[in-house]
């Protein structure tokens, strides 16, 4: 109790000082979960995008982004053709821009794709989806932030497309995006005859192996890899996920460095203390975890403020109507626990120095001067 | 002078320095230049002399809070240097009060007398039955729960004494422990001092300015220059 004590009353003793480390850390505990957050949610939407109603993900191996992968419309029908397959179907990917808005994705889909036949059509249906040459579905955000609406012609890219049919769906990325048949996306990214992907439901999960055997003796430039595969492997996935720690690891830096300057202020103001404690039998050690023990406090008091601030954030972005749909923050315990580890470590290494002062300090000659 | 009482022998002596020597700022200040000196157990020895003449310095090294540059420093019957355990002495051993009082302001007169008990690892029941016993002796129960800046000085420094005392050691080393005080509470904290020390069974060297509170010690062993001078039996 006393040495708790000892811990809170030097922080309480210069409790603005305290208030900035706190707020600091903080600070870069909720950057660090929203970032992190709100990216990991990013790539559960485009990865559920993948994965609608399938089980494996066959594109084009060694590209770096989907987007450049192009799998030859034989390999559809022949994967479609293997027993182990319920159904494989094949997806486009595409970038378009209309006046105002540089990017708007692009899904060459079919008329049985999962995506078309599992939204809520607000308006047209699946069956119109098929045999109209020039002709889209929008998602609901898309279709308001292009203005348009059901039955009028809209501009995207190079073309003017009649609007058949608005769909909505939880995913921001499908809601804010152009349906388009696969052929004529096909002409209209200048892919004939190819897809980026595709998605593969299987009879039996436990052929997966199988299955990816079989794409890898059939078409050796192809790769199949199962949902969770392609979310720990792809590329683009492992550099955002990196740059969202990197990101929240610079604020968590910076909170340390906070951490630190209010660990040697303390350390060095009160010095006398220090001397005292040892002439009255304190170890290094128990110097150590006074000063170890303070930065502890204010990391798991700025952990768990800035968790609170963060999920604040993280709610206040999903209630922002322009940002509905795009910003599906999912939060793991993972995460949670991560972010709040590497806050204790941070203060931690931020009173490393510190406290080795602190066991330096000899005490007679901070008491030498009185 | 005249000698009343000398005590102990060189056998019982808690407190040995041998042909002690220290210097500080590179050896460019030389504080003390071959000092000897014993003090037996259960003795109140004074160590009066000028500001700088090396007082503190000692107590200092005969409290293991240092090391001699030569000579020996033997606290009962271990030298300091060799001894593996130095906190040990300073836990159990060595108990010191300073001029200042140095007690943490934002806590307790109670939780400040706790700090040896905790550094030590003694139970807090063992710990709050020892304080309970020095406050009573100190005139302190009615006090215990107030902060430091809630007291007076010589409140504080009867404080110090507990402090110093928590763990039973069996030297009490005083640096001018009346030094910040009127004279009144001088006199009143000193008998108090003496008091404890006697029911105690310790052995009090203590540095002073004070002749008068000097002489109401068993001995009186005057400094200067970093020398023992003289050894003079004040009763």
């Amino acid at each position: 109790m006393i040495f708790f004590k000892l811990i809170v009353t030097n922080l309480y003793r210069h409790r603005i000082r305290s208030l900035i480390s706190v707020a600091g850390i903080a600070f870069s505990v909720a950057a660090m979960l929203t970032v992190v957050s709100i990216l990991q949610g990013a790539i559960g939407m485009f990865s559920s995008i993948l994965s609608s109603d399938s089980q494996i993900i066959v594109f084009e191996r060694n590209v770096s982004d989907l987007f450049f992968s192009s799998v030859p419309a034989e390999a559809v029908s022949k994967m479609a053709a293997w027993p182990m397959v319920e159904h494989a179907n094949p997806v486009l990917f595409g970038v378009v821009s209309s006046p105002g808005h540089p990017i708007i994705t692009c899904f060459g889909v079919t008329p049985t794709d999962a995506r078309l036949q599992k939204a809520t059509w607000v308006q047209g249906d699946p069956h119109s989806f098929a045999g109209q040459a020039g002709a889209v579905v929008l998602g609901s955000r898309a279709a308001e932030f292009l203005a348009t609406s059901f039955g009028s012609t809209v501009q995207i890219g190079h073309a003017s497309f009649r609007v058949i049919g608005i769909l909505k769906t939880a995913n921001g990325f499908e809601d804010g995006g152009v349906f388009m048949p696969l052929g004529a996306a096909q002409a209209f990214f200048h892919k004939e005859g190819a897809s980026s992907v595709i998605t593969v439901k299987l009879r039996d999960k436990d052929q997966a192996r199988a299955f990816k055997h079989a794409v890898d003796s059939a078409f050796p430039n192809l790769i199949a890899l199962e949902d969770e595969e392609f979310n720990r492997s792809y590329s683009q996935f492992r550099i955002i996920k990196a740059t969202a720690w990197a990101v929240g690891g610079c604020g968590l830096l910076l909170g340390g460095l906070g951490v630190a300057n209010t660990m040697i202020m303390s350390v060095f103001t009160r010095i006398r203390e220090i001397a005292i404690l040892r002439v009255s039998g304190f170890s290094h050690a128990q110097i150590a975890g006074v000063v170890f023990g303070e930065s502890a406090l204010v990391s798991l008091v700025g952990a768990a403020s800035g968790l609170i601030a963060g999920a604040a954030i993280i709610l206040g972005l999903k209630l922002v109507p322009a940002l509905h749909g795009y910003v599906e923050a999912t939060v793991h315990p993972t995460v949670l626990l991560a972010v709040v580890l590497l806050a204790l470590l941070t203060g931690a290494l931020g009173s490393l120095y510190p406290a080795v002062f602190a066991m330096r300090v000899r005490a007679v000659e901070a008491l030498r001067f009185e | 002078m005249m000698p009343l009482r000398q005590f102990g022998s060189m056998s019982t002596s808690v407190l040995i320095a041998r042909d002690v020597w220290k210097s500080y700022d590179d050896g460019t200040v030389t504080v003390l230049k071959g000092v000897d000196l014993d003090v037996a157990a259960g003795e109140t020895v004074a160590l009066c002399g000028p500001s700088g003449c090396g007082k503190s310095t000692l107590l200092h090294l005969l409290g293991a809070l240092d090391d001699p540059d030569r000579g020996t420093v033997k606290v009962n019957g271990v030298e300091v240097k060799t001894y593996p355990d130095r906190l040990h002495l300073l836990r159990h051993q060595v108990g010191f009060v300073f001029q200042l009082h140095n007690l943490i302001p934002d806590l307790t007169l109670a939780e400040n007398c706790l700090i040896p008990t905790l550094a030590a690892g003694i139970d807090r029941r063992t710990a709050l039955a020892r304080l309970n016993e020095l406050a009573e002796r100190t005139g302190l129960s009615h006090r215990l729960n107030h902060r430091i800046q809630k007291l007076s000085g010589g409140e504080r420094q009867r404080t110090a004494l507990c402090r110093a005392l928590m763990n039973r050691p069996a030297i009490l080393l005083a640096d001018e422990p009346t030094g910040s005080l009127d004279e009144h509470t001088s006199s009143m904290v000193f008998e108090l001092l003496l008091d404890v020390v006697a029911s105690e069974g310790a052995t009090l060297l203590m540095a002073t300015h004070d002749r008068g509170l000097a002489e109401r010690c068993n001995r009186l062993v005057e400094m200067h220059d970093g020398r023992i001078e003289e050894l003079a039996y004040a009763r």
